[in-house]
């Protein structure tokens, strides 16, 4: 049925998800509030903390010595991606327990459309909140190259849908929100923390092969990977690929997830 | 063709086109390392005499001078060849010297053995040696060609020498290990840095009193590591570059209000500098990381690290061809 339909109704459809995603956004301020406080707290507590003893290295996409703080910068814009995009994807979770996500499947379009334009409203957000931080790091002198905040517009977009596919994924087997709590733990903190928003790779090489190898595969490093060198005008191809094919199999996962005729929506009943 | 480029890298926010090399001793690898200042990359790599430290041009960049320490001589080069034409009696040790504004007198000093000699860079004879402190090192000129300073570093003073009549006409006293001085200001004003001392000393030159301490403080660095070495002044001598050794950054100085302004994080252990021939980067060597680092002068912004050999210690501007 849904070939016949008009572009039109797929546009209503992308444009009412977003419009719904921006308002809720709008409504909740504190949430804009809290995305930026968590990354910054980050910046100037931690990172103040450990500048000394992490101490000094090169490694591209930099071209000479950084502080640890400048270090951090794009893995902080990961985090607020990471989190906006759990919180988002898993707002579905609070949405079928309230009925309304019924209503948004029984749209006559296509299942990964639906999902698809909740993907995008989320990612909007975060990188509006991404964004946003970038300002105040800037307010406090942790600067990039002026070309470094339009290139970086890509890389964002991409981590924030692949880490929205994820969210996504994940939301198809949570049943109840109480269970939000359960990815925290098993999913944004190792996520975050075995990745190289934190250290670089050789710094975990130093301390153990196996992190290093975790930190090398897990997507959120390639996303951080991508977003660090887009803010310096360079791409990582290498970073690009993995982040695109993590979320062509994190949206592939997603959409057989909510399948009603297969996955998990199915099963929970 | 250099002015329009010049012109559209400002416009673009890229560095300038310079032109030029960037001569960078290595202490431990008995080498030079060229810096091409358009690319930023070093180009040929010169082997000099043992433990090569102080390097200064002749003024029409015809011969590059070098203190090969452990081998007891300054060694006069060719720079376009990279050949050592001779060697110069330098007394033990040389450290740092200054090359006098008659192009022809080096004032060298000699670190083991407590004296400045005087070398005719023509006749390559000594034709003075000058009993110091203990330690000389830093050396300076003012331009009148009047006045040579040695700094002694266990000593901890300034030795003001005449050098018509090669006589020390007066010493003053600085904070811990003096390792570097220059004369600024249309030779009013005389700065010397103290390693252990943590500060630079800015004399008046006319009454050798002292006129203003500049002290430094980064945060999140212990004070027993912010360790003055060598600095740099702008053309208008507005502001001052000083490089704070182990502390890994150069501190911006206004040298009018000796206020510190900034500071530029660098290599491990920063030492000595030198500006590209038009002023606008600015390069330093970073001892213990191996490398210089470039900063924008303009912007005050690191802007790379340029791997060279060991120990990278004293530098050196060579313009390139007009």
């Amino acid at each position: 049925m849904s070939d016949t339909l008009p572009a039109r109704a797929w546009a209503t459809a992308l444009s009412a998800i977003v419009r719904r995603e921006a308002f809720r956004f709008w409504q909740q301020r504190a949430r804009l509030l809290s995305a930026l406080v968590r990354p910054l707290v980050w910046l100037l507590v931690f990172a103040a903390g450990f500048r000394a003893a992490l101490g000094l290295s090169i490694i591209p996409p930099y071209q000479t010595y950084i502080t640890y703080e400048t270090y951090i910068v794009p893995g902080l814009c990961g985090m607020i991606l990471l989190f906006n995009g759990m919180q988002s994807s898993l707002s579905l979770v609070y949405d079928r327990e309230m009925g309304s996500m019924r209503l948004l499947l029984t749209a006559p379009l296509p299942r990964w459309w639906l999902l698809f334009a909740k993907l995008v409203a989320g990612t909007a957000i975060s990188v509006i909140q991404a964004y946003a931080f970038l300002a105040v790091a800037a307010c406090f002198g942790i600067t990039m190259p002026w070309y470094g905040y339009i290139l970086v517009l890509p890389a964002l977009v991409i981590t924030g849908l692949m880490l929205g596919a994820l969210g996504l994924a994940l939301s198809s087997t949570v049943k109840q929100l109480e269970n939000f709590a359960g990815v925290m733990n098993f999913v944004i903190f190792p996520c975050f923390f075995l990745s190289t928003a934190l250290y670089p790779l050789w710094r975990m090489a130093e301390s153990s092969r196996l992190l290093r190898d975790i930190c090398a595969v897990n997507p959120f490093s390639h996303g951080v990977e991508l977003i660090r060198f887009a803010l310096y005008g360079q791409v990582n191809w290498a970073s690009l690929g993995w982040s695109l094919l993590a979320f062509a199999l994190f949206g592939a996962a997603a959409v057989w997830g909510y399948d009603p005729a297969r996955g998990m929506v199915r099963r929970k009943g | 063709m250099t002015r329009c480029l010049t012109a559209l890298c400002l416009i673009l926010g890229l560095p300038a086109f310079a032109g030029g090399e960037i001569w960078v001793t290595n202490e431990k690898d008995d080498t030079i390392s060229v810096i091409d200042i358009d690319s930023l990359e070093v180009t040929r790599t010169i082997p000099t005499g043992e433990r090569p430290r102080g390097i200064t041009f002749s003024h029409d960049y015809s011969r590059v001078y070098i203190c090969a320490s452990d081998s007891d001589t300054v060694q006069v080069m060719d720079p376009e060849t990279g050949e050592i034409l001779h060697d110069l009696p330098s007394g033990e040790d040389p450290e740092q010297f200054v090359l006098h504004p008659d192009d022809r007198h080096l004032w060298i000093a000699n670190e083991d053995d407590a004296v400045t000699t005087v070398v005719d860079t023509e006749s390559r004879t000594v034709i003075a040696q000058i009993n110091v402190g203990i330690e000389p090192e830093g050396m300076a000129v003012n331009e009148a060609g009047s006045i040579v300073i040695t700094t002694s570093e266990t000593t901890n003073m300034a030795h003001w020498i005449d050098t018509a009549t090669h006589e020390i006409i007066a010493n003053t006293l600085v904070d811990s290990r003096p390792r570097h001085a220059e004369f600024v200001k249309d030779d009013t004003e005389l700065w010397v840095s103290s390693e252990i001392g943590g500060t630079v000393t800015v004399f008046g030159t006319e009454s050798q009193e002292e006129r203003a301490k500049i002290t430094f403080e980064i945060q999140g660095v212990h004070p027993d590591r912010i360790q003055p070495v060598g600095f740099e002044f702008t053309p208008d001598g507005k502001t001052a570059f000083v490089a704070l050794g182990p502390a890994n950054h150069v501190a911006v100085v206004n040298a009018e209000t000796y206020e510190v302004e900034e500071y530029i994080l660098t290599g491990r252990r920063v030492w000595h500098m030198a500006f590209s021939p038009d002023h606008a980067q600015l390069f330093t060597t970073n001892g213990v990381s191996g490398d210089v680092t470039v900063i924008d002068v303009a912007s005050r912004k690191p802007l790379k690290s340029i791997k060279v050999g060991r120990f990278p210690w004293g530098a050196a501007m060579r313009p390139g061809a007009s």
